[in-house]
């Protein structure tokens, strides 16, 4: 059975004539499936490599390469939390901030909470520093953060 | 002194201000059209001529990078925007694109004229998802408008406009780390010559630039090389190599001041006005101890540096590696400058490609370095082997591909010599400072 639906190869497929050959769409197709599937599994590869003209090897080494995309022995919860720990962040409580947090959700940096609901990360710099500390949730960000307000968001998000 | 009036930033407090009837409405896309009037060499020597330098950090010429493409070439010729802004402090990109999307697009249309381009492709961040709904809105508004695609405004010029997402990764923003990833590999920066005008993305002549130069683009068009060359600092006489800085720049401003912001000022401001007057000023009455010039890659001002101007020369004459992004960090002086090094090694560490030994394992050994002066078990000739480090890694000793390493480099060479003896009287202390969040934080 096939791994990707033919709504996902569909949408993968509306990315080639974006650009002039097919493995320029690695990215994109790696993240129309990460993005459905939560990470992206050796068949899923193999899939996106068909669709590509690839090698499975190519799209592996490519993936690898970006430590954004998870493969299914940990699999991103429904939320995705960042932390930003860098530089303007850390001088304004940003380190402070991910500490509690893997304390108040119970989860370790990198590790996703027991109900699957919320995956726990660092980020470097979210370019938002005039709102530092700050959060990203999925791909929004959130600025000037306490460690109460940063629970409250991602609930109601 | 009069106050100065935005232009990048002119519209980013209008309600609405990212859609395409109020920007027509303040005269948008009518530098498009006088452009598109002009031959296209006559686009790139007007851009030239105002002196325009790159804002993404390296300050090149704008107009001399689009007159290095080879004559008559039979295409595709691509442009490739860097949205990839990750140079931590900096964010004035984001705002350029959330707040005013339409004035960076126009900037792309016109220098895809200039360089004789049909294609031009956004190299956006993942982590700006506003960036990318709102970006992705305003392109669809401008097919819908003729203003993209085929025979833009009637003339007979075509182009398309992608955007594409990158994946966290800081490497991206080098702009061949950028092709490579663009054309779906892993981002290892290439080695240079051929530099991407002759053979960039998918080996085709390609032209790099940053959001904020393309924004610079459209109002040069409209107002002028005059009024471009009336903002800045004209080039030092007796340096031959100096090109001035002209034009406004965004500065970005963070860490411990009491307003973090971005402000539209002609280049050339003093660190001290920035903090004092438009970050208004130190946080909770301290005084600064380190300010970064210009993103972490930069390295550090002292707090006797302050009246450095931040022009493109400015920084380079206190020892810095140059104006990079702007972006200023303001570091208090209860703040530890270990703990300060620590968190710049550690970011470079991270983003390393790996390609090259004397960067991939310089990062890891310095940042290993700092740990262990943080956590009191650190030599005193600790300092001197983190200076040799430093010193051995780069562009600039030419050990290296790119210029990540000697951003990781110059942070750590003007701490252990404008900071030197707070490093000492830490190490010999024996203290350990490190906090429970950052001994969580040293274990990724
Ligand atoms: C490690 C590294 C990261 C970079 N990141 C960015 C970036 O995020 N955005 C950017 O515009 N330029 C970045 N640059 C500079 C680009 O290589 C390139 O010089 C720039 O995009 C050219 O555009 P400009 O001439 O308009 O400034 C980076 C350079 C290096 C060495
Ligand atoms: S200098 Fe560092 S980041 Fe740049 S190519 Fe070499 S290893 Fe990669
Ligand atoms: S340092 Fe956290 S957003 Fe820039």
């Amino acid at each position: 059975m096939a791994v990707l639906t033919e709504e996902i190869r569909n949408r993968i497929r509306a990315e080639f004539p974006k650009y002039p050959n097919r493995r320029a769409v690695t990215l994109p197709a790696l993240h129309i499936v990460h993005e459905a599937q939560r990470a992206v599994s050796p068949e899923a590869m193999k899939e996106i490599a068909e669709l590509l003209e690839l090698h499975p090897a190519e799209v592996a080494d490519t993936m690898s390469f970006y430590g954004f995309f998870r493969t299914p022995d940990r699999p991103l919860g429904t939320k995705r939390v960042w932390v930003c720990r860098s530089l303007s962040c850390m001088l304004r409580g940003g380190e402070e901030l991910l500490a509690d947090l893997t304390k108040r959700l119970n989860s370790n940096v990198g590790g996703t909470t027991a109900d699957g609901n919320v995956t726990l990360e660092f980020a470097e710099c979210l370019g938002a520093c005039e709102q530092a500390p700050c959060i990203l949730v999925n791909d929004e960000c959130h600025g000037n953060q306490t460690q109460d307000s940063v629970l409250k968001l991602i609930e109601n998000k | 002194m009069p106050r100065f009036e935005p232009v990048l930033l002119k519209r980013i407090d209008k309600p609405n201000s990212a859609a395409l009837a109020g920007y027509r409405a303040d005269g948008g896309y009518t530098a498009l059209k006088k452009a598109l009037a002009m031959a296209p060499d006559d686009v790139t020597n007007l851009v030239k001529d105002s002196g325009l330098r790159g804002r993404g950090g390296a300050g090149f010429s704008a107009g001399a990078k689009w007159s290095f493409l080879p004559k008559n070439h039979p295409g595709p010729i691509y442009l490739c925007v860097n949205a990839d802004e990750s140079e931590p402090g900096t964010f004035n990109n984001r705002i350029l694109m959330e707040q005013d999307p339409h004035q960076l697009l126009e900037g792309i249309a016109i220098a895809c004229h200039a360089i004789r381009s049909n294609a031009a492709y956004i190299y956006l961040r993942y982590e700006y998802g506003r960036s990318y709904r709102v970006l992705d809105a305003a392109i669809k508004e401008c097919y819908a408008a003729g203003l993209l695609g085929e025979n833009i405004l009637g003339t007979g010029f075509k182009l398309d406009v992608r955007l594409h997402r990158g994946a966290g990764a800081y490497i991206c923003g080098e702009e061949t780390g950028l092709i490579e990833s663009l054309e779906g590999k892993r981002a290892w920066p290439r080695i240079k010559p051929p530099y991407p005008a002759i053979e960039g993305l998918f080996r085709k002549p390609t032209i790099v630039n940053n959001v904020e130069t393309l924004c610079c683009v459209t109002h040069i068009l409209t107002r002028g090389v005059e009024w471009f060359k009336s903002m800045g600092v004209p080039p030092d006489p007796n340096n031959k190599r100096d090109q001035g800085s002209y034009g406004p720049k965004l500065y970005c401003i963070s860490g411990h001041v009491n307003k973090p912001c971005c402000v539209e000022l002609p280049l050339g401001v003093m660190a001290r006005e920035l903090i004092d007057v438009h970050g208004g000023g130190v946080w909770k009455g301290r005084k600064a101890k380190a300010v970064v010039p210009g993103g972490i890659s930069m390295g550090f001002l002292s707090a006797n540096e302050l009246d450095t101007k931040l022009d493109f020369e400015g920084p380079g004459k206190v020892g810095c590696l140059g104006l990079g992004t702007a972006a200023v960090v303001v570091i208090d002086d209860q703040t530890s400058m270990v703990d300060v090094l620590y968190n710049c090694c550690r970011f470079m560490s991270h983003e390393s490609c790996g390609q090259c030994t004397p960067c991939r394992e310089g990062t890891a050994w310095m940042t290993k370095i700092l740990e262990r002066i943080r956590t009191g078990r650190g030599k005193l000739e600790d300092i001197d082997l983190l200076y040799e480090v430093a010193n051995s890694m780069g562009i600039i000793p030419g050990t290296t591909i790119c210029g990540l390493a000697d951003g990781a480099a110059w942070p750590v060479k003007n701490a252990v010599t404008k900071f030197r003896g707070e490093f000492e009287e830490y190490i010999r202390s024996g203290r350990s400072s490190i906090t429970p969040a950052q001994q969580l934080m040293a274990a990724h």
